[in-house]
């Protein structure tokens, strides 16, 4: 248990220390990597201005996840009662992911101009992906003989979703989430450098070509522990809300 | 007993009308190029217990769905009263609690969670389960958890129950005691039953009467009416002298 805690962050005191000499002692000039106590300094000094900004990119990226959740719980539900959907459109949605946002996230902006909307859109094509495979290979893999149980109860095909898939498809949703939320906070900077006027994403473009290096690792910084947070909770909701889930058991043992 | 006049509200007066009896007459029924059953005629009275055993691959379970409605016969006729299915696993839902996954039947037929619980729990405390009402099915032993999947079955009320290998994954000690115990459940609160199985000494123990099946595709090789007192015991020497003649039947020699 202690060394559960104390191994993770032994490692992470030593890299730290290790990029502290190297950017101190090495060839490379503070402007390209500046040393963890300059972003320390950063992170401290430029608060107010670092903290307004990452208000604006988590509530995109609150948003953009709870969108992409609707819309890939909604998918997975479709797709899973539909044959001709799971035929016409799991190809499309497959197709949707190669689409690279540098490209697409221009255009949302023109659409939708510099307002909330096309950072939502973005953050939400790519994170409902992970949801709706997770929650539809959740729905899918519910036993079989348990549906033929229900079935010579005379349960209609909505109490099947009902009582059998839906809380079985809940761990995969959740597990889906935890994906989406890792690359939820890449969408949002994203989103934010194709066109926007504040948010870490905005902070990050504007402080490279200010020289203020420090600013922009510490923007990262942030944008990490955003995401680290969020991941976090939905462990914590995993915990409570599918106790039953085999992954829960196994880390509570 | 004051539990048994409970029992009787619950499990009988509201839902069991028909004469409980089913009525299989030269069923055939393929899948493709291969016929699981050909020609398989099969009766059981109400409140009957029959035990259907055969090799593996003989169109057992095929023979269960059918009785359930859950397949189609491509010829013959299936009739007989509406019929239950319980798959050999338990099949328990694994967030709920012993009591709510008992209750199923009756949140199916349209009862709210609590009142559901409340007509399950009088037959939950008779048939044993009372302190594992809340007991998810990861926290119950593979015999309780089989107890909850029967008194599921039974809650359903549906006059025929149709039990696919409900003790095969059990282990032997524990078989002994659930299906003691599932005769005593069915002296409470009886069913026509249909059980399939492959050991041919449960079906013994079990069946009023015994049917033996070929292998594919099945059909009836022996019929071997069991009337012995109960509870039977495995090593009362007219149990194995019936079960040598239901395993000469599939052709197995000791």
């Amino acid at each position: 248990m202690k060394l559960r805690i104390l191994l993770p962050a032994l490692l992470f005191a030593a890299l730290l220390g290790a990029w502290e000499l190297y950017a101190r002692l090495g060839p490379l000039d503070p402007l390209i990597l500046p040393a963890p106590d300059q972003i320390g300094s950063s992170l401290w000094h430029d608060r107010g201005l670092l903290w307004d900004n990452l208000a604006v990119t988590g509530r995109e990226v609150l948003l953009g996840i709870l969108v992409a959740v609707a819309a890939g719980v909604g998918c997975a539900i479709a797709i899973h009662l539909s044959t001709t959907l799971r035929r016409g459109v799991y190809p499309l949605l497959i197709a949707s992911q190669t689409l690279p946002i540098v490209i697409v996230a221009p255009l949302l902006v023109a659409w939708f101009g510099y307002d909330i909307a096309p950072k939502l859109a973005i953050v939400a094509l790519i994170c409902f992906f992970p949801v709706t495979v997770t929650t539809l290979d959740a729905l899918a893999s519910v036993d079989p003989g348990a549906v033929k149980l229900l079935r010579t109860l005379d349960a209609s095909r909505w109490q099947v979703f009902r009582f059998l898939e839906a809380p079985a498809a809940l761990p995969g949703l959740l597990s889906g989430t935890k994906i989406a939320v890792a690359v939820a906070v890449i969408g949002a900077v994203l989103a934010e450098q194709a066109g926007s006027s504040d948010g870490l994403g905005h902070l990050l473009l504007q402080a490279i070509p200010q020289l203020e290096t420090p600013r922009a690792y510490a923007a990262v910084v942030l944008l990490s522990a955003l995401a680290l947070l969020l991941f976090g909770a939905l462990s914590l909701a995993e915990r409570l809300a599918v106790p039953w889930a085999p992954r829960t058991k196994r880390r509570n043992a | 007993m004051p539990a048994k006049g409970v029992m009787d509200t619950t499990l009988q007066a509201p839902f069991i009308s028909a004469p409980a009896s089913i009525e299989i007459e030269r069923v055939t029924r393929r899948f493709g190029a291969v016929t699981a059953l050909e020609g398989l005629s099969l009766r059981a009275a109400e409140h009957e217990v029959v035990c259907v055993v055969g090799p593996s691959g003989c169109g057992k379970s095929t023979l269960l769905e059918l009785v359930c409605g859950l397949q189609a016969p491509d010829a013959g006729t299936v009739a007989g009263a509406p019929a239950v299915y319980m798959p050999q696993r338990d099949l328990l839902m694994p967030w709920w609690g012993a009591l709510d996954n008992a209750a199923l039947p009756l949140r199916v037929a349209g009862q709210s969670p609590a009142a559901a619980r409340e007509h399950a729990r009088p037959l939950f405390a008779e048939l044993g389960l009372a302190g594992f009402e809340r007991a998810r099915p990861d926290a119950l032993s593979g015999g309780m958890r089989q107890r909850v999947a029967f008194l599921r079955t039974l809650l359903s009320g549906k006059p025929v129950l149709a039990l696919d290998e409900p003790f095969a994954a059990l282990d032997a000690l524990t078989r002994a005691e659930v299906q003691r115990w599932l005769e005593q459940a069915l002296e409470r609160a009886p069913r026509t039953v249909l059980l399939v199985t492959h050991d041919v000494e449960e079906a013994v123990v079990l069946g009023d009467r015994v049917v033996v099946l070929s292998p594919r595709p099945g059909r009836v090789v022996a019929e071997l009416a069991v009337e012995l007192p109960r509870p039977r015991r495995r090593t009362d020497p007219a149990v194995g002298a019936l079960r040598e003649r239901a395993l000469a039947a599939l052709g197995v020699t000791a």
